[in-house]
């Protein structure tokens, strides 16, 4: 099942929640939406759900109008943040649902429906907790019986909001590898929301990042974090350095040091600088665009990270190998091995 | 006390004595003297004799006073019967309308936003707040021979005012908030999003109500039903104004009650009585047993 979205607007009061968004997704993809909250990621969700409805755009499931049909007709599996478990139903009824609510004429009989939502709860590795109810279940046996809840219906699509947001670390980070690998079983084309960069990066395919409604920049994970299309993606993934800078007369100034680094095609005026912390590398004084003197050293599982006070007047956070001999009061030179540099 | 804690301050830093002294002293600051302690205590158990269980063993008392074949007498009398029935009849009505009415209002308020909302919930606490004789009086302005709709009844010869019409239109009225108010809270609480999922599952909006949203609001719905019930079959105010008080005809239970003892009839007057504090006692032991299943129900909740 392809989905596309085309020029979506959907306003709450005067804030906009989503300001005129397209997206096109594959047969079979795993897709994130990553952003910040408030940047319209759950809302474009729901819209593809059908549990909202947009001001203004369109939505296409294989290329027919969705936004004719109802959540009830789109055959969208949805998995909620917090789970919403039916609270007085077992496991085994909360599977069944999707089953059980099926117009009499082509609902399954008891049999079929028993054997179904058993084959669901082995492939969520939960069928040992099929007569419990949802409050005796910890945080990530309930999504995993959502999950399963949301592909009793076979789904088209199926749509994860948040799916980890509410387990604690180590849990969340089995649920990744799992939902990967039945993503990979199922093949159902899926979209995920997170803010959390890391979440997107190691389980999506391609990863859309949005900020305040609009889309900023999609990409395959590597794509998004080494090619960051504009200032925000760059600042929002992965960990940046950004410098105020002066472009001018071929020149790129910090402050009012001039930088060794090249300025042609860069339109003249007040611009911004993002280096990586990795990417900056340690050598002697004089050897960079960058001199400065280092504050002190902290060692950060496999790297160590320097504050240096630079020459420019700023002060950033550095991250070098370990091996790399950096003490407080050392003068060093940074040049920086990538770097990017955005309008404003 | 205050003396006491700057003693064991200064002594505590030596020997284990002054500890000890120490944690009595602070077990002293939690907690009130031995005496006040007693005395607080008797003060609210001679309150509560005096103004709950007195008047309530009284009741039974004066009830029995001439005897158990008396007071079987009392309820067996024709008039007697007749307000029974007339009040199950009226309380059946009431519950059965405030039902709808407060399921529909509940899930209106907590499940969707709309202009006008506070404005609806302010509404619905409206009979809690107004007296129970203006609200029988309203019925009257609306139904009576000189009200808005008095000429056009009489034309169609419809009889609301003085009839159980009108007593069951009082009754409801007054206890429009009790459903309500025992689901808005709770159907608030648990949000959407159960709804949303039996949506996206297929299911109708019929099929949502009666397998997510009813289950699980279903011991809020008896708690109000009880509350409403209790109501229905005491009120007395908005009643009184609307019945007439025709014998045997629309005096309800509590209109009966005061009648009966005008006339100096007390075993007779306390007979019906006892049957009203039989059913107060009866709904405060549901209702202790409702709340207990309306907790756990909150704590499953609690993912």
């Amino acid at each position: 099942m392809t989905i596309e979205v085309r020029n979506l607007v959907k306003k709450f009061g005067s804030f906009a929640a989503l300001d005129g968004v397209d997206l096109k997704v594959d047969n079979g993809e795993l897709l994130a939406l990553l952003g910040p909250s408030g940047s319209g990621k759950t809302t474009l969700l729901r819209i593809i759900a059908g549990l909202d409805w947009p001001d203004s755009g369109e939505v296409f499931f294989n290329g027919e109008d969705a936004l004719a049909q109802g959540a009830r007709e789109r055959h969208v599996g949805f998995v909620f943040q917090h789970y919403a478990l039916f609270r007085h139903m077992t496991v085994f009824e909360n599977v069944a649902f999707g089953l059980r609510v099926q117009p009499r004429a082509v609902r399954k009989d008891e049999a079929a429906i028993r054997s179904r939502v058993k084959e669901l709860l082995d492939l969520v590795q939960l069928d040992w907790l099929a007569d419990r109810y949802p409050s005796q279940l910890s945080g990530g046996q309930r999504q995993r019986i959502a999950l399963a809840r949301a592909l009793a219906i076979e789904p088209r699509i199926l749509l994860l909001d948040e799916p980890f947001g509410a387990l604690d670390a180590k849990v969340r980070k089995e649920l990744r590898k799992w939902l990967r690998s039945l993503h990979h079983e199922i093949n159902v084309t899926s979209i995920f929301v997170t803010h959390d960069q890391e979440e997107a990066l190691e389980v999506a395919n391609r990863v859309v990042v949005m900020d305040k409604g609009r889309i900023e920049q999609i990409g395959s994970p590597d794509d998004v974090y080494d090619n960051p299309a504009t200032a925000f993606v760059h600042g929002f993934i992965g960990e940046s350095i950004v410098l105020p800078i002066q472009i001018g007369d071929g020149a790129i100034r910090l402050g009012d040091r001039q930088l060794d680094l090249a300025a042609e095609g860069l339109a003249p005026g007040a611009s911004k600088l993002f280096v990586r912390r990795h990417d900056m590398l340690v050598g002697p004084p004089g050897s960079g665009a960058f001199e400065g003197a280092v504050q002190h050293v902290r060692n950060f599982g496999p790297v160590q990270r320097a504050e240096v006070a630079l020459s420019g007047g700023e002060t950033i956070e550095i991250d070098a190998p370990r091996d790399k001999e950096l003490r407080a009061g050392d003068t060093i030179g940074l040049k920086p091995r990538r770097y990017r540099i955005f309008a404003g | 006390m205050t003396m006491q804690i700057a003693d064991t301050v200064s002594l505590s830093a030596s020997n284990s004595q002054a500890r000890a002294h120490a944690a009595a002293a602070r077990n002293n600051l939690r907690t009130e003297p031995r005496a006040v302690r007693i005395a607080i205590i008797t003060l609210a158990v001679l309150f509560l004799t005096v103004f709950v269980v007195l008047p309530l063993v009284l009741v039974f008392a004066q009830a029995f006073s001439r005897g158990i074949l008396a007071y079987f007498a009392a309820l067996a009398e024709p008039e007697a019967l007749a307000a029974i029935k007339l009040t199950l009849i009226v309380a059946a009505i009431s519950v059965g309308l405030n039902l709808l009415f407060g399921l529909v209002a509940a899930w209106a308020i907590a499940k969707f936003e709309f202009p006008g909302k506070t404005v609806l919930i302010t509404l619905i606490d409206l009979p809690f707040s107004v007296s129970p004789v203006i609200s029988g009086l309203v019925f009257v302005l609306l139904f009576g021979a000189q009200g808005y709709f008095g000429s056009w009844l009489r034309d169609h010869d419809i009889q609301i005012l003085f009839a159980v019409p009108g007593i069951a239109l009082a009754t409801t009225f007054v206890t429009f908030p009790f459903v309500a108010r025992a689901l808005i809270p709770l159907m608030q609480e648990q949000g959407t999003q159960e709804e949303e999922a039996a949506i996206s599952l297929g299911a109708s909006g019929l099929q949502t109500f009666f397998r997510v949203t009813l289950p699980n609001i279903k011991w809020g719905v008896l708690y109000g039903v009880l509350l409403c019930n209790a109501r229905a079959m005491g009120e007395f105010g908005a009643v009184s104004v609307v019945s007439g008080h025709i014998r045997g005809e629309t005096n309800t239970m509590p209109l009966l009650v005061e009648i009966l003892y005008n006339e100096y009839q007390f075993v007779a007057a306390f007979a019906i009585a006892s049957l009203l504090a039989m059913l107060a006692l009866i709904t405060l032991i549901a209702k202790t047993v409702l709340e207990r299943h309306l907790d756990e129900g909150q704590d499953a909740s609690d993912h």
